[in-house]
């Protein structure tokens, strides 16, 4: 792939006049908003054609950054507000930007019915282990044993695996990658961009800030090396054994289908309830 | 265009149900929805009609999701509406506030039931009268109207629309289990008998880049909806006029919020409406709204029978509630008496207004029953 200069990029997409960011020296959200910029322009998508959605969190506050139409709505419930938007304008495609707290605490239950509908909107999920805007409180991502304000010795809770959540509730396009691996993860969001329904790119991004001070890893270089040892690619992890498996996390592709998504299903459901009224052929 | 009830004639249906034909004649493309007594008969209806007028009828995951799905169909470019009861219309409080601070045209109808918590399902109450204008946090603005018949159920709704989208506000219908259940004879008028407002969009690129900004003067932006190229950004943060967040200026906080309330409150005139029974030369006067005002009317007309000059104020709008006029009736009659399905809400705003002038005296009742007209009429002669 010929990648385009960060500039080319930077002065097409992003809101001059809403910059600096927030993000702290050495967060992962940057990186991955450029992946996802990067795709979009790959793609040659209509910019005004996308509308970012996003909850309450620091990777919530990507919307407000680019040059698109885009709605910060409250905390978790990205995902039921571009309900509304996909359904009213199936024209607009969607992008959802999202915290792991946002997405997988408070906004659980939008997140697997969002899945379950197949709305059409492509999820960028920023798996930081943390809720990186509040401070550092554990997150329902977060390994066991890890540190946060809320769990100061040790996270005691399981927890989630938000990729495989989606590929259980039924998304077309499910996967995960670190923001190391970012040729991957930029052609994953080519492909969730490109498909119908609900597609979801998980990234592992790190927070030295809220997350790593207080887990021994104060900087990215060391959350990245720490991303490198506990990530697992999915064809080799098919190939161990479950206990060496144990505090790991599986990256790669998992899932890829073709089911119809949500406004296709409410069309026909229209043209159902026509045909039944009587009202056409 | 084709619609899936007969309009320009009289039908004889519930109030849940007129609600829904109004919103569709209103124009209401879009409905989200979770179901809940005493509310579900709207939902139900709109389900049947939406697919027929190519709108959307959508089963959200809770009321949560409801009413953000709305604000985003709206913000899509749709008029659109959710409606509920109280447990639910309290999940919705968050993003009621996220609509008055991102200024969406919205409905949110709450038929009342017997509260607090799942209280009496089935069962009329009031008890949501300050959970409406004051539910969700921080200083907002926002409409609340109150209908009596099945038939204000109807006229209502679409004034509720048209308020939502003349002032970009979220407008609430606060009905009760009574009239979400009662059946009465409905005129359903034909579509060009209803005037039908639709939001201010902006005229140019100019405008477009003031989403929060007032360039007619009048409070009110015009809304830049998505997918038009405008590339407009919407949040809850405190936002200066072009949207960008600015949550740590005094200033601006100050101008938004400002503008919110003036835009509302600088067309009391427009937005409140009320009806006067006997009122010219009453001595005791009543003040009610929603359905103990059917009671109210007929307890006027025993007093008036009794000797005793009484007359009735009938609140069509409760939110924003004219103070003024309270006190300028306060003045001219003994005592003021606030008969309400609840413990007392609608009472302290009228003691409020009527600043002293005359006494007020609160008629409550709970558990599920309208006041009968006698109630009222022995609590007056005392
Ligand atoms: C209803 C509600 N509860 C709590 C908060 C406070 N809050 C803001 S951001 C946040 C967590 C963000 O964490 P995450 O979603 O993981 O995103 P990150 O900041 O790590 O990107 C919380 C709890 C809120 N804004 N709204
Ligand atoms: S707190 Fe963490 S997630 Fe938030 S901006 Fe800083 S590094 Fe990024």
């Amino acid at each position: 792939m010929y990648l385009k200069s960060a500039y080319e990029i930077r002065d097409k997409y992003l809101r001059k006049d809403m910059l600096p960011t927030i993000f702290c020296p050495g967060c992962g959200i940057g990186s991955v908003l450029q992946f996802t910029l990067r795709a979009i322009d790959d793609l040659g998508l209509n910019q005004d054609e996308i509308v970012w959605v996003s909850g309450i969190g620091c990777s919530s506050r990507v919307p407000g950054f680019v040059n698109f139409d885009g709605l910060h709505t409250t905390h978790g419930r990205a995902l039921a507000f571009a309900t509304g938007i996909k359904l009213t304008n199936p024209d607009l495609k969607i992008i959802a930007f999202m915290g792991d707290g946002d997405a997988a605490a408070i906004g659980g239950n939008h997140l697997i019915h969002a899945i379950r509908r197949n709305l059409d909107v492509t999820v960028i999920l920023i798996n930081n282990f943390t809720y990186g805007m509040t401070g550092g409180q554990v997150a329902p991502t977060a390994l066991k044993g890890l540190k946060g304000t809320t769990a100061p010795y040790g996270q005691f809770e399981n927890p989630f695996d938000i990729a495989q959540l989606a590929v259980s509730a039924g998304a077309n396009y499910v996967a995960r990658w670190t923001v190391f691996n970012y040729l991957q993860g930029m052609n994953s969001i080519k492909k969730a961009l490109q498909k119908e329904g609900f597609t979801l790119v998980e990234f592992l991004s790190p927070c030295p800030i809220s997350f790593g001070r207080r887990n021994r890893m104060k900087t990215a270089p060391e959350l990245i090396r720490w991303y490198q040892k506990i990530t697992v690619p999915l064809a080799k992890a098919k190939k161990m054994p479950q206990e060496e498996l144990e505090g790991k996390i599986v990256i790669g592709e998992f899932a890829d289908r073709d089911r119809p998504g949500l406004v296709r299903e409410y069309q026909e459901y229209i043209k159902r309830a026509k045909k039944m009224m009587g009202w056409e052929e | 265009m084709r619609y899936p009830f007969p309009v320009g004639k009289a039908d004889f249906i519930q109030g849940d149900e007129a609600i829904a034909r109004a919103a569709i004649l209103a124009g209401c493309r879009f409905y989200a929805g979770y179901p809940i007594t005493p509310a579900s008969e709207i939902f139900e209806a709109m389900a049947l009609y939406m697919p027929l007028v190519d709108g959307v009828s959508i089963q959200m995951e809770d009321e949560i999701a409801s009413i953000a799905a709305i604000i985003g169909a709206s913000w899509a470019g749709a008029k659109a509406m959710t409606a509920t009861s109280g447990p639910g219309f309290s999940l919705m409080q968050e993003n009621l506030g996220y609509a008055v601070m991102t200024e969406t045209p919205i409905v949110v109808v709450n038929m009342m039931r017997g509260g607090p918590s799942t209280g009496q399902p089935t069962f009329p109450a009031q008890g949501d009268i300050m959970q409406a204008i004051w539910g969700t946090h921080g200083d907002h603005m926002l409409i609340v109207l109150s209908p009596s018949t099945v038939q204000e159920a109807f006229d209502f709704t679409i004034r509720a629309f048209n308020l939502a989208e003349k002032y970009r506000t979220p407008v609430v219908l606060l009905g009760d289990a009574e009239l979400a259940h009662m059946r009465e004879r409905v005129y359903i008028p034909n579509p060009d008998e209803i005037e039908v407002v639709y939001r201010k969009l902006p005229k140019n690129e100019e405008e477009a880049k003031l989403p929060f900004g007032d360039p007619h003067g009048d409070g009110v932006p015009p809304m830049p909806i998505f997918g038009k190229g405008y590339r407009t950004y919407v949040t809850g943060l405190t936002h200066d006029e072009y949207g960008h967040p600015r949550t740590v200026e005094p200033e601006v906080q100050q101008k938004l919020i400002g503008r919110i309330y003036r835009k509302i409150l600088d067309n009391k005139d427009d937005i409140i409406s009320y009806e006067k029974f006997e009122l010219d030369d009453a001595e005791v006067a009543i003040v009610s709204t929603g359905i103990v005002s059917r009671s109210a009317i007929r307890a006027v007309k025993i007093l008036r029978e009794k000797g005793i000059k009484a007359g009735l104020l009938k609140l069509n709008t409760i939110w924003p509630f004219d103070f003024d006029m309270i006190e300028e009736l306060a003045e001219g009659v003994k005592k003021i008496f606030v008969p309400e399905m609840n413990m007392g809400q609608l009472y302290h705003l009228v003691k409020e207004g009527a600043n002293g002038k005359a006494e007020v005296e609160l008629i409550s009742k709970i558990g599920g029953e309208v006041h009968t007209p006698m109630e009222i009429v022995e609590r007056v002669v005392g």
